[in-house]
């Protein structure tokens, strides 16, 4: 089987990748709920959170490691929080002289800074744990499961399975305007066109992305049309969630709602 | 290789609760009403089409091209989506988008994705449905109305995607309005001529080879007139009323009150649960250190215990 480098799946023998993806979907929404709801400054109870996801880490032998280097794509939006460090009015910290402006490190404010990027962090891993231990086809039947309508999930299923032909597609694309577009080591020496002009490639070339996409989608409606397709993808259910099953997602829950009520209390 | 994560997609931990859960109430009724519409319209035909049309998005999204300084211009896709599927349909995949974006790759946060998918599929499709059908009736349906009205549709939809985005941000107390909401307005007004490059580029191309893809959707979709309205309020509110938030003299006082307000919603939620303070434990810093530590070790230890149990088995078995 082709395995695409986008994938994010990484297939492992262990218990959270043999977990009913219905179980491992709802777990990790509440688990994100939680990590929500937690009051800023809450300190003992995210410690406990990211212990929490760190073991789930651990036991599912992705390895701390990828999913810490991984976690670290969502950092750049801390940017956008930066600015409350500065504005919550509170105890002085530290202060900076900029030009005529006066910036005031608050306590409060660098502990809701400090919140919101432990939130955030903690959140990020727990999706990705999500998405690398579950087969997105399962993930798929999860989403059913949960009552998502089944037209929206007929076209995620469509979307991922064309996906990577087409990110291929764009690859190609991308290579060969590369080899099409020289570069001189002449200093002063312009190369490519104006601004306008780069976007007009970059346009066309999205263009016939689309139009390829398009044709492809004719080819794929005939070919569904002709396999027996009236306007319903049939897939066979999950089986019943057994007891086990059951008593997992009453602990998991259990162990939110207790993170929880010990956080109000803090 | 991964995507550069947009400033548009964002992150769990951002957002309040209150925030978020009214966005995803907003985002379930308008993709629950498109689905409607769709299904109506256009039925199981448009099922392979929306969903390659949507990976072919997200993989236009990776065609890039320089700007200026390092910094490169690319897709967002909502303008292209309503000009080329007509606005139901565009919902539904940029909805599709957006979500595989932030189940799969962790592109934007999920309790957040309510939010995320109300700025870029639903704000984002029925500003450039507005902004294109208005320039190019305008134009007397002439071709220059295409892509004047494919160029002002995709900026603006940018533009008012990142003012929505900023007023989240700002009312979750997350980011000051009178920062964040310029900011996002500057920096979007700069990305969207990107975006709007492309999209004129997309729709030169299309109408190059296939005209009809284009002409095709001049036929107003049933109950266009739904998003003629919406689009319009969600344009004007966001336009008029996030520079106001943000150019408020006192802006800072009025995002504590903001705070204040969300605090006292937030309370209510809380409040649910009565003040009971755990005998010795409650205010007593050491304590809950140490039971935060207590908590750590016992988790820690339980996982590495089954860790290593696993490997030492398979080593057993693999003997």
């Amino acid at each position: 089987m082709h395995v695409h480098f986008l994938d994010p799946y990484r297939p492992r023998s262990s218990p959270v990748h043999a977990l009913d993806p219905r179980l491992k979907l709802v777990l990790t929404l509440g688990f994100i709920l939680t990590t929500a709801l937690v009051p800023p400054g809450a300190w003992p109870v995210y410690i406990l959170l990211l212990a929490i996801v760190l073991s789930v880490e651990i036991i599912s032998d992705l390895g701390v490691g990828t999913v810490l280097k991984r976690s670290a794509l969502a950092l750049p939006f801390v940017l956008a929080a930066v600015p409350i460090l500065f504005t919550i009015p509170g105890t002085a910290l530290w202060s900076i002289q900029i030009g005529p402006w006066e910036l005031v490190l608050s306590a409060a404010g660098l502990e809701r800074f400090a919140s919101i990027a432990a939130k955030s962090w903690i959140s990020v891993q727990a999706a990705i744990i999500l998405a690398s231990s579950t087969p997105f086809p399962e993930l798929l039947a999860a989403m059913r499961a949960i009552r998502i309508p089944r037209l929206l999930v007929a076209i995620f299923s469509l979307m991922w399975r064309y996906l990577f032909v087409l990110v291929d597609e764009a690859l190609r694309l991308l290579r060969a305007r590369a080899s099409r577009s020289g570069r001189s080591d002449q200093p002063g020496l312009k190369t490519g066109g104006s601004l306008a002009w780069r976007g007009r490639v970059a346009g066309g070339m999205a263009g016939n992305l689309f139009l390829r996409a398009y044709e492809r989608s004719e080819r794929i409606y005939m070919a569904m049309l002709a396999r027996g397709y009236d306007g319903e993808i049939r897939k066979e259910p999950l089986p019943r969630l057994g007891p086990g099953g059951w008593l997992l997602l009453g602990v998991g829950l259990s162990v939110y709602l207790i993170l929880l009520v010990v956080s109000l209390i803090l | 290789m991964h995507f550069s994560p947009a400033p548009m997609h964002i992150p769990d931990g951002f957002l309040s609760i209150l925030v978020s859960v009214v966005m995803w109430i907003l985002s379930i009724f308008a993709i629950g009403y498109s689905l409607k519409r769709v299904s109506q319209d256009i039925g199981e035909r448009q099922v392979p089409l929306m969903g390659v049309l949507a990976a072919a998005i997200f993989a236009g999204q990776m065609l890039n091209f320089a700007v200026a300084g390092g910094t490169s211009g690319h897709l967002m896709g909502a303008a292209i989506a309503t000009i080329l599927l007509g606005p139901w349909a565009a919902v539904l995949v940029m909805t599709s988008v957006v979500s595989i974006q932030a189940l799969i790759f962790q592109d934007g946060g999920l309790l957040a994705l309510g939010a995320n998918i109300f700025n870029m599929a639903i704000v984002g499709v029925a500003v450039s449905y507005v902004t294109y059908q208005l320039v190019y009736r305008l134009s007397g349906k002439r071709p220059w109305g295409i892509f004047a009205g494919g160029f002002l549709a995709a900026w603006l939809s940018i533009v008012i995607t990142a003012l929505g985005v900023g007023l989240q941000l700002a009312l979750s107390g997350t980011s000051p309005a009178n920062i964040a909401i310029p900011a996002m307005a500057a920096i979007h007004a700069i990305i969207g001529i990107g975006e709007g490059l492309i999209t004129t580029g997309v729709l030169a191309f299309v109408y190059a080879t296939r005209p009809d893809l284009i002409t095709r959707q001049e036929a107003p979709p049933s109950k266009a007139g739904v998003v003629w309205v919406v689009g319009l309020l969600l344009a004007v509110a966001l336009a008029i009323l996030s520079p106001l938030a943000s150019s408020r003299p006192d802006g800072l006082e009025w995002v504590a009150e903001q705070k204040g307000f969300l605090d006292t919603a937030q309370g209510t939620v809380y409040n649910i649960i009565p003040d009971y303070v755990l005998p010795g434990v409650s205010n007593e810093a050491i304590a809950t250190v140490l039971a935060g530590i207590l908590g750590i070790i016992l988790v820690l230890g339980v996982a590495m215990g089954i860790g290593y149990l696993r490997r030492h088995r398979q080593q057993a078995s693999d003997q």
